[in-house]
């Protein structure tokens, strides 16, 4: 099978979060980066196991600047094939995704796989739009996969529950926890990604339409109104006439 | 023109369905424009709709449609946007509205953002939440046309208008390349991205023959059972109940986080909730630096209390 796995680098999930130029970019001075999780732990693992089962290759592909060749070079330590990067800053989805349609349109992958999300801008957006791009299917928040011949059966989260569902390949598909279980690369792993193909590609100009024109935090909490535990009655009063939610 | 798609399951609309209607009358007001709702396949109270502002509800009434494929939706909807000359379509940010909002964008050449939490402003920017919680983003949204999801909980859905009659769209419904085998959904809950209460516990609870008091707590305040992710991964509760960074995010009006201690990757699910009240044994549980209110102290103890208190305040 040939597969392709998109990743993305996100600032690392404990990272705090501070804004420059008067709110209009992200504050990178200190900021740790890492794969973005759901790349890496489900839609990556996933497609290894699938290949270690069945044969054939996975291939990575990045939309990003040198920096991120870090975050690559682990997605190959872990046991990707070959890799890929897009040199573009990843300014919006569609530009992403668009570019990543590009490199992916004439090579027959049998399946392409995303993490559900980003951890930071949260959009879900790219995989659904690559999959229009390229006119395949789309399963969004795939929990579980199960491969028989050429078609598959996944299992996606739906609000309170899953949804099964059987297609054949090619397909694109988002991954989220369940899919499969997080791998830590190891030494071998690692020396063996330092002589793996990272391909460095110039793409096709692109344009925005949705861009992001300010950032904010959130208004500090007020700080907690601790209530005594033999007075529960103060707490189900404030609850009902001070924040009114009961 | 605005156009709503209203989403439904088991043939009746979702409660996500009436706060994309509220939100798209509101866009369409400040637009000086109609909005209209369109639903796919079967969905009984289509007519409800007009009630929250659509003036015109469209049913494309093809029983494919019951199952939800992206490739096919997107193609409906794009059309029906198409036909009715719709700049602007609405969606909700669910396990639907996320496999076809991208999708639709493509199609449509369109703008756009999904999990809005702030109706576009005069110069189309619309505000959602980054970071996971942690910030939020104005996207300024620059084609003729615009797709916008909207975030579970984020506006109140407005029903202050009358039903209207649900008209018949004929659009052709393409096959679809993927086939539902079988859907299974908790019975008689509020899932939890639309929750408006949620009792969550953790680790605290300490095994889960334990979880009787917490669900007896839900059933007083009508609230959705939540946990954090070391019970869902050790099997006390099922996955789908696990909010938090790699669980589902959500922002109900009220969370209750029972012997929970706050790991900065649970507070990401969880940190968009209007009101937060924490129970724990653990006065430095950082939790309560998220939280609105708390008490410290035994939950065994507290939440039994508590549920006796609010089944009085309740029934007042």
């Amino acid at each position: 099978m040939k597969l392709l796995v998109c990743i993305s680098k996100t600032p690392e999930t404990t990272s705090a979060i501070k804004f420059t130029d008067g709110g209009k970019a992200l504050d990178t001075d200190g900021l740790k980066y890492i794969m973005n999780p759901y790349d890496e732990w489900y839609a990556l693992v996933r497609a290894l196991e699938l290949k270690e089962a069945a044969g054939g290759t996975v291939t990575v592909v990045n939309v990003g600047p040198a920096d991120n060749d870090t975050v690559i070079r682990k997605a190959l330590a872990i046991g990707a094939d070959d890799a890929t990067r897009i040199n573009a800053e990843p300014t919006s989805a569609l530009a992403t995704a668009k570019m990543i349609a590009e490199f992916a349109k004439d090579q027959n992958f049998d399946a392409i796989f995303c993490g559900k999300e980003t951890i930071d801008y949260n959009s879900a957006e790219v995989p659904a739009m690559l999959a229009e791009l390229l006119g395949l299917p789309y399963i969004p928040l795939a929990k579980g996969m199960e491969v028989d011949g050429n078609s598959a059966k996944v299992v996606r989260d739906i609000e309170g529950g899953s949804e099964t569902v059987q297609l054949d390949f090619p397909f694109v598909l988002s991954a989220s926890k369940g899919l499969a279980e997080q791998r830590i690369p190891n030494m071998r792993g690692i020396m063996m990604a330092k002589r793996k193909a990272l391909n460095v590609v110039d793409p096709a100009g692109v344009a925005d339409n949705a861009v992001i024109s300010n950032y904010e935090l959130p208004s500090e909490k007020q700080g907690v109104k601790l209530v005594d535990a033999d007075n529960i009655e103060e707490l189900v009063r404030l609850l009902k006439e001070e924040a009114k939610v009961i | 023109m605005v156009l709503v798609f209203a989403e439904s399951q088991n043939g009746g609309l979702k409660k996500a369905a009436f706060e994309a209607a509220t939100y798209g009358a509101k866009a369409a007001a400040q637009l000086g424009v109609e909005c209209v709702a369109l639903t796919l396949g079967t969905a009984e109270n289509s007519s409800d709709l007009g009630q929250y502002g659509c003036t015109k509800v469209y049913n494309v009434s093809v029983a494919s449609l019951n199952d939800f494929d992206s490739q096919v939706f997107a193609k409906v909807i794009a059309a029906a946007a198409d036909k009715l000359g719709a700049n602007l379509v609405v969606l909700s940010h669910s396990s639907i509205g996320k496999g076809l909002l991208g999708r639709l964008a493509v199609r449509m050449d369109a703008a756009s953002v999904a999990g809005a939490n702030s109706l576009p402003s005069a110069d189309f920017t619309v505000s959602k939440s980054v970071f996971s919680g942690k910030a939020s983003a104005d996207f300024s949204l620059n084609a003729d046309r615009k797709v916008i999801s909207v975030m579970g909980n984020s506006i109140k859905p407005e029903a202050n208008a009358a039903a209207v009659a649900v008209e018949s769209l004929d659009i052709e419904v393409p096959a679809s390349r993927l086939k539902v085998l079988e859907v299974s959904r908790q019975t008689g809950v509020t899932p939890l991205p639309e929750a408006e209460i949620v009792v969550s516990a953790g680790r605290g609870m300490k095994g889960p023959e334990n979880w009787g008091i917490i669900e007896e707590l839900a059933g007083t305040l009508g609230a959705t059972t939540a946990c954090s992710r070391p019970v869902a991964d050790s099997d006390w509760r099922p996955h789908h109940e696990h909010v938090g960074q790699t669980g589902i995010a959500i922002r109900p009006n009220l969370y209750f986080a029972i012997g929970i201690s706050g790991a900065i990757q649970h507070l990401a699910g969880v940190n968009n909730s209007k009101v937060i009240v924490v129970i724990n044994k653990d006065p430095e549980a950082p939790f309560f630096k998220a939280a609105d209110y708390g008490i410290v102290g035994d939950l065994f103890d507290v939440v039994p209390k508590l549920n006796e208190a609010l089944k009085g305040a309740m029934a007042s």
